[in-house]
């Protein structure tokens, strides 16, 4: 029998082809390189991180949550605290001085975002995460209007229903590549380690994982901790990317889309949670182009407003009928050929058959 | 204590209105499991047929200057109509699927209906006069009082009764509790999966439809957004309630519209606007005091 080759060589070309698959999205913004076109690169890569985030929790738990987007929310807010500048800031009377009177650079504001809404996470997950099935998701959902009440509400330290305007934009590309890319790479790592497996063991056979010893709330405050703390960081990177933030933002309608491209792309891989947001993002960019007008042959074709939404609901649907478990139906992408040959678990599988 | 009845008005008023949806959301859950986030969009879909044929809310042409007599028949009818059609087009290719994915897929339903309906009626939100002479007053021993609460707590009195008769009187009710209890096994002993499946659409259809009159006679307007709040808060009431217990469901709703109505009264000023936010946190303890359900149904039990 051939022996048995780590998880780690088995599965390295997984994050090697989604990152790749980035690097695309961003040659092709550095080609085209107009404006509105920078942006929608910028929102995919967002997507890409709150997205990536939700699969750390719901792809290796099997829990779902619709609760995350409140940690996108609380780490929105973190980085327009601490990044807007101290004249505007100056009506929040509700905030320490000490975060009136600073100024930080965006990249200090998005780590503290990330740190934040990880500690938030940490203590929700704390409270809830001995619950599982339909009663966990219906407590995050629960977390999630809760958080967005108070936001929405708290007038001395948020604004309430109020934007919150003068969050310094970010307009280059790379700083939400960077944020992407590394997102992938932790959601990789903690997916190979031992605890992200000890989660799809649980998510798979929850008996049998908890009869072999596995602790399923430990496993699952780690991974729900993680993923807040990549929510937080996502909002945050929303945040940088349109300067102003209002709780209304990252409510149903975000967390739904968020779901919906985890979900369309395969729920229980990482791959599906990137090729999710890329597909879903393409079907989306193709619709607003029809929406504004095609010219063809000199006349010009376009669709009525509205429609952009119901193609894309239809999409959503015909894909799931087509396709139930998602587009990567659950499995990761992985190459087997050069240079990963000598590593894949081919040798051991033909081990087996003999 | 006429404040005391005032509140207790209200709340039982408010109560109806989440009991009635999450009892439309609970019976399709009970027979596959779906969790039907499209039911809001279902009542708003409900609620804008009133204005058919003409998407001009100033003329009302034909179905809202219907007489009563008819026009609740004719709405009834255009709930159950949406809801099996919806079944039949889609639903139906999702009975292997997990819940996830059913769930995803009534979102993206959802979804299409509401911008169906933006695209036809657009997002500003219009004035009808559903039965106006429901808003007067009358003054029962110093209490004033609208007639629509009480009309609306008489109606869901009604629905309830009705419902719950047509299930433990009839053979169809009979399979439909049967297939609420254990699916496969009803259908080994000759039950009609579609059939059963079919006519808890039809019922969930038509709770829409009763739920979208009450709120369009009460605000006097009709809004695309009307039915999505009412479903967010229906379907916790369905989870607190015992996921797969309708009558769970139902007390469970009225639960949540007094907690919320007690709350809007009771509050001192600062904290009131937190108060959806403290609605939630009693959410949140009830699931962890009880996370089955107040009164959950014994196949609802997980093991792990």
């Amino acid at each position: 029998m051939a022996e048995r080759t780590s998880i780690f060589a088995r599965t390295v070309s997984t994050p090697i082809i989604l990152i790749s698959i980035l690097v695309l999205v961003v040659v092709s913004a550095w080609f085209v390189g107009r404006g509105p076109f920078n942006q929608t690169v910028i929102e995919i890569f967002i997507r890409v991180v709150l997205v990536v985030g939700l699969y750390v929790f719901i792809g290796n738990s099997g829990v779902i949550s619709f609760g995350h987007i409140g940690f996108a929310c609380i780490g929105a807010y973190m980085t327009a605290w601490l990044t807007a500048l101290p004249a505007i800031k100056k009506k929040y009377i509700g905030l320490p001085d000490i975060v009136l009177s600073s100024k930080l650079h965006f990249g200090l504001g998005m780590l503290a975002a990330l740190v934040f809404a990880g500690v938030c996470a940490f203590v929700v997950a704390k409270v809830l995460m001995r619950l599982s099935g339909i009663a966990a998701s219906i407590a995050t959902f629960a977390v999630l209007a809760f958080i967005i009440q108070v936001y929405s509400n708290w007038t001395s330290v948020t604004g309430a229903q109020m934007s919150f305007v003068g969050i310094p934009i970010v307009r280059s590309v790379w700083p939400y590549f960077i944020c992407a890319v590394l997102t992938v790479l932790v959601a990789y790592v903690h997916s190979i380690s031992g605890s992200g497996l000890a989660l799809r063991s649980a998510r798979d056979e929850a008996i049998a994982a908890a009869a072999s010893g596995i602790d399923i709330t430990r496993e699952r405050v780690i991974a729900f901790t993680l993923s807040g703390a990549i929510m937080g960081l996502g909002g945050a990177m929303f945040a940088h990317s349109v300067g102003v933030v209002t709780p209304d933002t990252f409510y149903l309608t975000l967390t739904f889309t968020t779901l919906s491209m985890l979900v369309v792309g395969g729920m229980n891989s990482l791959s599906g949670a990137v090729l999710g947001v890329v597909v879903l993002s393409i079907i989306i960019q193709f619709l607003r182009w029809l929406e504004k007008g095609v010219d063809i042959g000199g006349s010009v074709l376009s669709i009525p407003l509205g429609l952009q939404e119901i193609g894309l609901g239809i999409a959503m649907i015909v894909i799931l009928i087509f396709r139930p478990t998602g587009l990567t139906r659950n499995q990761e992408l992985v190459w087997r050929g050069w240079p990963f040959n000598g590593l894949s678990g081919r040798n051991h599988v033909a081990g087996l058959k003999k | 204590m006429l404040e005391y009845l005032q509140i207790f008005i209200d709340a039982l008023n408010l109560g109806s209105i989440y009991a009635l949806c999450a009892l439309g959301i609970a019976l399709i859950f009970g027979v596959m499991r779906l969790v039907n986030f499209a039911h809001g969009d279902m009542i708003a879909f409900c609620v804008f047929a009133l204005l058919w044929p003409s998407v001009d809310a100033a003329a009302i042409v034909f179905a809202g200057s219907l007489p009563f007599w008819l026009l609740i028949p004719f709405m009834l009818a255009v709930g159950a109509g949406v809801a099996v059609l919806l079944e039949i087009v889609v639903f139906r290719r999702f009975r292997n699927a997990n819940p996830a994915t059913m769930m995803i897929a009534s979102f993206a339903l959802g979804f299409v209906l509401k911008y169906f309906l933006l695209m036809l009626y657009s997002s500003r939100p219009k004035s009808i006069g559903l039965w106006p002479s429901l808003g007067q007053q009358v003054e029962v021993a110093g209490l004033r009082i609208q007639y629509l609460p009480i009309v609306n707590i008489c109606v869901t009195i009604l629905v309830l009764v009705a419902l719950s008769l047509f299930l433990k009187r009839t053979r169809y009710g009979l399979e439909m509790r049967a297939a609420a209890e254990n699916f496969t096994m009803a259908r080994m002993l000759g039950v009609r999966a579609n059939h059963v499946i079919m006519l808890a659409f039809a019922f969930s259809g038509m709770l829409a439809a009763v739920v979208g009159m009450i709120l369009a006679a009460q605000s006097g307007t009709v809004d695309i957004q009307m039915g999505a709040n009412v479903m967010l808060v229906a379907f916790i009431a369905t989870v607190i309630g015992g996921l797969g217990s309708l009558p769970g469901a139902v007390i469970a709703g009225f639960l949540i519209g007094f907690i919320s109505t007690f709350m809007q009264a009771k509050l001192p000023v600062d904290a009131r606007p937190f108060r959806d936010a403290f609605v939630y946190a009693a959410v949140i303890v009830s699931l962890i005091w009880r996370p089955n359900g107040l009164f959950a149904p014994k196949s609802a039990k997980q093991r792990v």
